[in-house]
């Protein structure tokens, strides 16, 4: 066996040294994919796709008083969420422009305190763009005490140019459970 | 090309039986690179016999409207698992098997580099179909979000997809591994006088092939591990209740998954360039072009992920970078598959099985790049985007793209390792039996999905019903015409038929058949010199 011309010590230490070497590309790409992470939020942040916690801006519109719209209200619990969750209200009509105010109530029913994150979503889809939030219990995490009942006003106006075919808009709040952070 | 004569090379062989374990302990404990070529390559066949039996349950489901054999949640999983063996099981070990038989011997080194690890790589890979396999017997089933696991659904399933991404964790770092011996391999190990560009293509491809593993396995590694922690530890990387976004996750698993496609493809392409020239008796065409055409490919892959996600609601500006980036990837390729026609021009060609499956890989690997070309355009993708065209584009380039190049490596090159030549009708009654089945399956699917039909369901509107049965009886006999493939290599095997002389292919330049066939256990350990 001694006699094997297996690979000199020479190319048996450049392939050490290349093994090293790529063995930290691979540690380097693994934490390359964790690093893509904060780098779409910054890319989200600096092209506003993704603000849904900041207030919109509205500049100072005109109320359009020739159309009355629909806006329906629904609620949903992520579920395993022992809250209850529901508009004041299951619709209110508004006119482009208008300044409107609404009220959700939601009640943890459990005996601890619980931290939640409100998800808007709109149907339909394109209705997103004429949503206007001034304020809204969605921009920041909410946390209940154990059977609380809390109300949280959402203000919010639709845009005029809110397209004709659309007569009627639903705006609907899922709360999830911020996991990890109910302790706290 | 060699100066090597067989009595060198089988010099000493018997010397190094001795003393090593035999039966199964031979197989686990071994550092042979032809052994460990030889598992790899069995353990791939296996895992294509078990997604292709998940195949052709989707397919007997699909046979008619309705359900009638499975229920949806088996049949998702079914879907999923299919995609994810055939991925990491099927495809990719086998061009790792490839690699570990051939590049040694065609760059006329003695083994791989670092021989141990290279029983690590493979060794890991059973545990990890394991895993995969008994997710389905887990309660809450298998997992069944698609082989793209796109939460938020792969937040939800059961504990199988815990299994899963165990499972991709351990054959992400099996791959790495694998990737980390074939680089130090050919970078370090070639014999002297064999230069980078006087290197066989197959090395080229996998050379490449073994940095896009390096740069991406680890991203996947890392994205599944997210996904794993979204869904026990609390964290919210695509959650969108903590913050997080669901649709991040695709752009993480892309800007693997895409690199991941030419992965699958590149040491397809490398067979071929090697069995295309020796069957039309010319040197490769445009050898320094097909060098640059694959790194063209490789790094246009890392800019071009977002293709799979058009639907996303991307801004314009993207959409429109990835669309261009994409159709740009057509120029390297169409290089490469001009330069293998160019090669065939005026070739003395004949046509044994191995050329057969490499014109079948040219003719339907185009095809289904032309399609991918079709999928490229936005606006048409829009209107495609999880249609059963999108099925029958992908399986056009992965199943008569690698699948076929890897049946034309084995037939070409296991005169070599087993000593034995294989059965030229029984390989070209596989053949014309593989492609005509192949089309029977997947080419309704492009009428399918341009007529509508969503891809991972289970039932589908009646409009649909005559493809599907047709596709279905496709199916079933692809599926059965691999059977003659099993029966063709194993009467290699077991020495039914004629005995293999050294260089069976007359046309023929690499090292390897400068070595006796059966190529001995021990190979050029005294190196070569190219001239």
């Amino acid at each position: 066996m001694a006699a094997t011309p297996t690979p000199a010590t020479g190319a048996r230490a450049a392939n050490r040294a290349l093994l090293k070497k790529l063995v930290v590309v691979a540690a380097v790409m693994f934490g390359f994919g964790f690093a893509l992470i904060p780098f779409y939020d910054q890319i989200c942040r600096a092209t506003g796709l993704r603000n849904i916690d900041q207030a919109d801006e509205v500049a100072n519109t005109q109320v359009d008083t020739s159309r009355t719209i629909r806006v329906e209200l629904d609620s949903n619990l992520q579920p395993g969420l022992r809250w209850t969750f529901a508009p004041e209200q299951p619709f209110v009509t508004v006119h482009p422009g208008e300044v409107k105010q609404i009220l959700y109530r939601v009640t943890n029913t459990t005996d601890r305190p619980v931290t939640g994150q409100a998800i808007a979503s709109y149907s339909p889809q394109n209705a997103a763009l004429y949503f206007k939030k001034l304020e809204c219990f969605c921009f920041t995490r909410q946390t209940i005490g154990p059977h609380e009942t809390r109300e949280m006003p959402v203000v919010f106006v639709l845009d005029p140019k809110l397209p004709h075919d659309m007569p009627t808009v639903s705006l609907s709040y899922t709360f999830f459970e911020v996991e990890g952070t109910s302790a706290g | 090309m060699s100066t090597v004569t067989p009595d060198q090379l089988g010099h000493g062989h018997d010397d190094h039986a001795h003393g090593h374990p035999t039966g199964i302990m031979r197989w686990v404990t071994t550092t042979n690179h032809k052994d460990i070529g030889t598992m790899y390559l069995w353990f791939s066949f296996t895992m294509f016999l078990v997604g292709g039996c998940m195949a052709l349950t989707i397919r007997a489901e699909l046979f008619e409207p309705g359900l009638q054999i499975v229920n949806p949640e088996f049949f998702n999983s079914m879907t999923t698992l299919h995609g994810l063996i055939m991925v990491f099981g099927a495809i990719m070990p086998a061009a790792v098997g490839f690699a570990n038989w051939m590049i040694p011997m065609l760059i006329g080194a003695p083994d791989m580099a670092f021989a141990r690890m290279n029983n690590w790589s493979f060794w890991l890979l059973p545990p990890a179909a394991i895993l995969l396999v008994t997710s389905l017997f887990v309660p809450g089933g298998g997992p069944s979000a698609g082989w793209t696991m796109y939460p938020p659904l792969t937040i939800q399933n059961g504990m199988g997809m815990d299994l899963t991404i165990f499972a991709i964790h351990i054959m992400g770092a099996s791959s790495i591994m694998g990737s980390i011996n074939i680089i130090t391999t050919i970078l370090n190990l070639r014999a002297p006088g064999m230069t980078l560009m006087k290197m066989p293509l197959f090395c080229w491809a996998w050379l490449i092939t073994a940095y896009l593993l390096i740069a991406v396995m680890p991203v996947l590694a890392g994205a599944v591990t997210m996904l794993l922690t979204d869904r026990h530890f609390g964290t919210s990387f695509f959650n969108a209740a903590g913050g997080g976004d669901p649709v991040l996750f695709q752009h993480v698993f892309w800007f693997f998954g895409h690199p991941e496609v030419y992965i699958i493809i590149l040491p397809a392409f490398g067979i071929i360039s090697e069995i295309l020239p020796a069957f039309s008796r010319k040197p490769l065409f445009g050898y320094a072009s097909m060098v640059y055409a694959l790194a063209g490919i490789a790094i246009l892959s890392f800019i071009v992920w977002a293709h799979h996600m058009f639907t996303t609601g991307l801004p314009t500006a993207g959409l429109l970078f990835f669309m261009y980036a994409t159709m740009l990837i057509a120029v390297p390729t169409g290089v490469k598959v001009f330069n293998w026609l160019a090669t065939m021009w005026r070739g003395s060609i004949t046509f044994e099985t191995p050329m057969l499956f490499c014109l079948g890989f040219l003719f339907l690997f185009t095809l289904g790049g032309f399609t991918g070309l079709v999928l490229s355009i936005m606006p048409v993708d829009i209107q495609l985007q999880d249609t059963y065209y999108v099925v029958a584009h992908f399986h056009y380039v992965m199943v008569a793209g690698s699948l076929f190049a890897f049946f034309a490596g084995v037939y070409y090159w296991i005169p070599k390792w087993t000593g034995t030549m294989y059965d030229e009708r029984l390989g070209k009654i596989h053949f014309w039996s593989s492609l005509i089945s192949f089309n029977v399956t997947f080419f309704p699917m492009h009428f399918l999905g341009l007529a509508g039909m969503p891809r991972r369901i289970p039932d589908y509107a009646q409009q649909f019903a005559d493809w599907n049965m047709v596709a279905s009886i496709g199916a079933f006999w692809f599926g059965l015409s691999q059977l003659i493939f099993l029966y063709a290599v194993l009467k290699c095997i077991f020495h039914k038929g004629e005995k293999a002389p050294a260089k069976p292919w007359d046309g023929a330049t690499t090292l390897e058949w400068t070595v006796p066939s059966p190529a001995p256990y021990h190979t050029f350990e005294t190196p070569p010199v190219i001239k």
